[in-house]
């Protein structure tokens, strides 16, 4: 493909207003571009303006200002073919609640019928582990195989791309990792996936790129590993000494303790070294203690 | 290729079907109220309006006529609604389905419930009270294209209302206060021709008096069209009203429908 780029978006501006606080900017300038077959993580805590960022680039949003271009189209300006585009993403929203007298697979072959080139419902249904629920009707699902539904509803259409706001909210650890092999296995048959999160952990785990999203400005952009310039920062160590606590940062924490184990002659006393965690430095960026 | 906005809007209306069927409440409900109203209205009124004409006929073409308000109208822009507050347009939206495909599915459950519904009004009409059914084929091909064009009139003012209540738990409380007026004025419990003369005037301007009118036409005797406002069934001023209503429905529903409350 010509244009490698899936998703393109630059200065980004959405401002709400409310009678009670006046305008208030929900997107305050947001810049980033999304490889195709990259999944890139939006993280940030809630209302930090991430679902109203995805639902521009859905379509579902105007906005106040920016250039977006998803799939080398406008969103906003799609005009009479905006069923062409729709064909080619796929959309999972945060917390629906529809179809609930129809079965899982009643609902999917239905929804196949919309997409000029779908997947075979069958095949969906089994890639995201509701084989043994097909016939059950929606509202007898768990939170959980509801979710898996609603992204069975997202790639039905085989998308170009995938869109998934908070997939994972309210879900217990197992069933979070059998959604992260899900989303995996589209990536690598070739679907770009964008998600939102406010789970550090998910970004880590899936991400190859993570923007972190503050207040409705980006952060940082960057892979989970370099968040935050965690590879390169320095390590504390810390100990006891004349009975008060010592603590000095070093890029060279190693060379530190062997001096520390000259001077003492042997064990230091409450000895530690410590690289700040991923989610230090993100509570950090997220302007926590 | 786009699968065709008709072909999907037949699936729409397949799966709508199905799960208003699956509703125990709303099936139930929908075919036994007019059942339920005929039984009081026939038990309360015995006696005839003209010879040959009891309440009970007279108030089964009513009762045919606000069914398909009730059904379609009503129906429709309380549950449009809800749909909007369940999430079930927003997936719709993010998906190649066009609204159009979304009225159709929305008419052909709108059409199906009002043939078992008019079925079991006539049924029931007839084995109890000596409901006599249209007699000529004239008057059932009349009766047919009522129902159809009665259906879609509907269907299309429920979905252009549907972008005025503002969510679902609000709905009923907008709507249904408007269908009670309308059949109030529209001559569905009450002989048409016997009300105040403003009133009738104002029901005119709606579908409701006319598919009344429409529905006596069929069941009643010809001799009664002596006795409407008219002195005639006025079968063409009706066709046009409906039509009418439909085509600027039609517009107001493609320029209103809200897909969500944002």
């Amino acid at each position: 493909m010509a244009n490698e780029l899936a998703i393109s978006v630059s200065g980004l501006k959405k401002t709400y207003t409310s009678k009670a606080n006046g305008p208030k900017d929900a997107v305050a300038g947001i810049d980033l571009e999304v490889s195709r077959g990259e999944i890139f993580a939006i993280l940030g805590p809630n209302g930090a303006g991430k679902t109203t960022t995805v639902e521009i680039l859905e379509g579902y949003r105007d906005r106040d200002g920016g250039e977006v271009k998803v799939l080398g189209q406008d969103p906003a300006k799609l005009g009479k073919d905006s069923w062409a585009w729709r064909n080619r993403i796929g959309i999972v929203l945060q917390s629906t609640n529809d179809a609930q007298d129809l079965s899982v697979s009643e609902t999917v072959k239905h929804f196949a019928n919309y997409y000029s080139n779908p997947r075979d419902p069958e095949s969906v249904i089994r890639d995201v582990g509701l084989d043994e629920k097909r016939e059950a009707r929606i509202n007898t699902l768990s939170g959980g195989q509801r979710r898996r539904l609603d992204v069975a509803l997202g790639i039905i259409g085989n998308p170009e791309i995938l869109f998934l706001d908070e997939p994972t909210t309210g879900f217990d650890p197992e069933a979070r990792r059998a959604f992260w092999d899900l989303i995996r296995n589209l990536r690598d048959e070739g679907t770009t996936i964008l998600l939102t999160t406010h789970y550090l952990d998910e970004a880590e785990a899936l991400a190859d790129r993570v923007a972190v999203i503050v207040d409705g400005k980006i952060v940082e952009i960057s892979t989970p590993e370099n968040l935050g310039g965690r590879n390169t920062a320095k390590a504390r160590v810390s100990w006891l000494e004349n009975g008060q606590k010592q603590e000095i940062e070093s890029d060279f924490p190693a060379a530190e303790v062997t001096k520390l184990v000259a001077k003492f002659g042997g064990e230091v006393p409450e000895l530690t070294v410590i690289r700040p965690s991923l989610e230090d430095i993100y509570l950090k960026m997220i302007g926590q203690p | 290729m786009r699968p065709g906005i008709i072909k999907v809007g037949f699936l729409r209306g397949g799966l709508e079907i199905k799960q208003f069927m699956r509703q125990r409440e709303s099936v139930v409900f929908t075919l036994l109220f007019p059942v339920m109203l005929l039984f009081i209205f026939g038990s309360v009124f015995k006696g005839d309006l003209a010879p040959g004409v009891t309440f009970s006929q007279y108030f089964v073409a009513g009762m045919i006529a606000s069914g398909l308000v009730n059904t379609g109208f009503q129906q429709l822009a309380i549950m449009i609604p809800i749909e909007r507050d369940f999430g079930t347009l927003k997936r719709l939206r993010g998906t190649p389905v066009s609204p159009i495909s979304y009225f159709i599915g929305k008419a052909i459950l709108v059409f199906v419930a009002m043939v078992v519904q008019v079925g079991a009004l006539m049924g029931f009409g007839a084995a109890l009270f000596g409901l006599d059914l249209p007699n000529t084929t004239e008057r059932w091909i009349r009766f047919g294209w009522l129902i159809l064009l009665g259906s879609i009139c509907s269907t299309i003012l429920g979905i252009a209302f549907s972008a005025v209540p503002k969510n679902g738990r609000g709905a009923s409380a907008v709507v249904s206060p408007i269908v009670i007026i309308l059949q109030f004025f529209s001559g569905v419990f009450f002989v048409f021709s016997t009300l105040p003369q403003w009133m009738q005037q104002f029901a005119a301007l709606f579908p409701l008096k006319w598919l009344t009118q429409g529905m006596r036409s069929v069941f009643l005797p010809e001799s009664f069209a002596a006795e409407e406002v008219a002195k005639s069934w006025e079968i063409p001023q009706i066709a046009i009203i409906l039509i009418i209503w439909t085509v600027v429905g039609t517009f107001l529903a493609l320029k209103t429908f809200k897909w969500s409350d944002k």
